[in-house]
């Protein structure tokens, strides 16, 4: 392919042949003796929005939990740019450029919208007024809310938050785990616009969800984890209409 | 029965160990707030703090100073028991948790590990400087500065008073308002998510300990200084444990509850001598912690344990 081809292929919107950014090579996790990731493999582009489905007890907040450097990987390497980051601990994994929406939310709950905006951005010195600014011009809900304890907002604006809270460490790559988990229809549409947004702005997204509809919609390339391992791999289009995905993750033919 | 007669002759020595004890007992709600630990060990770094500023002071201070010079000597003695409080509870931790922190023990083990310190550090105190009282250079000669409704207030109980207030104010601005406050508070809430944030979470239980260290630290001298006049090896058990009570009345793990569990105990308990007799004023601290305990679980400003997690 010339250059110019190439060149003509990223302006159209495509990003696979875009830098690796983050790669996982035979990353094997353990919690003692039992083997949560079987060696998986996972690329994620410069750019992409790549979203790795699982029923519970996959291994997808696993992976995450492993690339933040909450969870040592026995076997295999995770690395960011091509270098390793497994061993980096996590909060010096976050200085690398690695935000993460926890599964959960975990907002700080006794602290205001603000405040928890404000440790999103704790790895600076101060609060960069303009990320401030971006964050609550993506989620006015909250801008309505910055005085109000985390702990007394809806599941919904918590999810906002978090996502919020992620972006204030200014990251090149942001986890989410699970945006979508206990929200209503409407809002998790919101949700899946404003990542759609986020990733428009420039950030690459590893998205965890077991919303396999939404998240493949959303999503340039998926992977599905099944039991520690990756059974398959595909563009987001592709696995959208694959039969065995419909079947298991979206609900349709059952049995 | 001359409680009422005297009400401001109990209350003001109940509002001067009350304020000592809500400095002592923000030490404890601090650190189980960051790691879900009750430091044992507290008492002793109110002890060290009440040795170390006495060491200072018998051998720098002048024979009983007068005027500005009980000023500066009261300072002095304040930094040299916040400075020994806070080495002495910086060590704790890096001694006697972190190395069982990193193996992930137990929380127990974190408890049999606080009380050895605990023996240990009284131990060597009583090792050093014997095990009979030493009484702390006199600093003021204890005179009655003015009067309320009749009771004498003594220039040592303004400076307890005084110097603890300032303590909490300065206390509650760091944790409120400072970057330091705000990571610790995280860790409190929900540590392994601070740490996502990029928040180092050995360095704030470190910070953690210091800054309790340094309340603790400064209540021993100021024990010694104006309440006990001596310092002994076993001096903290008491304080200690009735600070630690001071906690749990307030709601363990919140900082304005423990200072308000503290000067409440502390005044409890001197209102209630003329009423049963100063041999029962123990009793009568624990008697209300467990009156209060039974109808609010979590303490007077608790809510932790309510909040699922």
């Amino acid at each position: 392919m010339t250059e110019a081809a190439n060149f003509e292929k990223e302006t159209a919107g495509s990003v696979t042949e875009a830098p690796a950014m983050l790669e996982l090579v035979d990353l094997q996790v353990f919690y003692g003796a039992i083997q949560a990731l079987k060696g998986i493999n996972v690329t994620v582009r410069q750019g992409e929005v790549v979203a790795l489905l699982g029923a519970n007890g996959a291994g997808k907040t696993t992976t995450l939990r492993t690339i933040s450097g909450l969870l040592q990987p026995r076997h295999g390497e995770v690395r960011l740019g091509g270098e390793r980051i497994d061993g980096v601990p996590s909060h010096k994994v976050v200085e690398l450029g690695i935000g993460q929406s926890p599964e959960g939310r975990r907002v700080f709950p006794v602290m205001t919208v603000l405040e928890n905006l404000e440790m999103g951005a704790y790895r600076f010195k101060g609060v960069p007024k303009d990320d401030l600014e971006r964050v609550l011009d993506l989620f006015p809900r909250l801008a309505e809310r910055r005085t109000q304890l985390a702990g007394t907002l809806s599941g919904g604006e918590q999810q906002m938050l978090a996502i919020g809270r992620a972006l204030m460490g200014r990251p090149n790559l942001l986890l989410l785990d699970e945006p979508s988990m206990g929200l209503a229809p409407l809002i998790v549409q919101q949700i899946f616009e404003i990542i759609k947004e986020i990733n428009d702005q420039g950030t690459t997204v590893l998205l965890v969800e077991q919303n396999a509809s939404q998240a493949l919609q959303l999503a340039d390339r998926g992977y599905v984890l099944e039991t520690g391992a990756i059974v398959m791999e595909d563009d987001a289009s592709a696995l959208l209409s694959d039969p065995r995905v419909r079947a298991a993750y979206l609900g349709e033919g059952a049995a | 029965m001359n409680l009422f007669h005297n009400f401001w002759d109990y209350f003001i020595p109940g509002l001067t160990t009350g304020s000592m004890y809500a400095v002592i007992a923000i030490g404890y709600t601090l650190v189980y707030g960051v790691l879900q630990l009750i430091n044992f060990a507290h008492s002793e770094v109110f002890m060290m703090g009440g040795f170390g500023s006495l060491v200072v002071l018998s051998e720098l201070a002048p024979q009983s100073p007068h005027g500005f010079t009980s000023v500066v000597w009261v300072i002095v003695g304040m930094i040299a028991g916040a400075l020994v409080g806070a080495l002495t509870a910086f060590g704790l931790e890096k001694a006697a948790y972190k190395p069982l922190r990193k193996r992930n023990a137990p929380k127990l083990v974190f408890l049999i590990s606080a009380i050895g310190a605990s023996f240990f550090l009284y131990n060597l105190a009583g090792k050093l400087w014997g095990r009979n009282p030493v009484p702390m250079p006199e600093l003021y000669t204890n005179g009655e500065v003015f009067s309320v409704f009749g009771t004498p207030v003594k220039i040592t109980q303004l400076i307890i008073i005084g110097s603890a207030v300032a303590m909490m104010i300065g206390l509650d601005l760091v944790v409120n308002r400072t970057k330091m406050g705000a990571g610790i508070r995280a860790v409190a809430q929900d540590a392994e998510t601070a740490g996502l944030m990029g928040v180092d979470i050995d360095k704030i239980i470190s910070r953690t300990f210091i800054i309790g260290g340094l309340l603790g630290g400064a209540a021993g001298f100021l024990y010694g200084f104006g309440i006990s006049g001596q310092v002994w090896f076993t001096v903290g058990f008491l304080p200690g444990i009735k600070a630690f009570a001071a906690a749990v009345l307030g709601g363990i793990g919140n900082i304005r509850g423990a200072m308000l569990g503290g000067l409440l105990l502390g005044i409890v308990e001197n209102l209630s001598s003329p009423l049963f007799g100063t041999q029962w004023i123990d009793v009568t601290a624990f008697v209300v912690l467990i009156l209060v305990l039974m109808f609010r679980p979590t303490g007077i400003m608790g809510e932790r344990l309510g909040r699922s997690a």
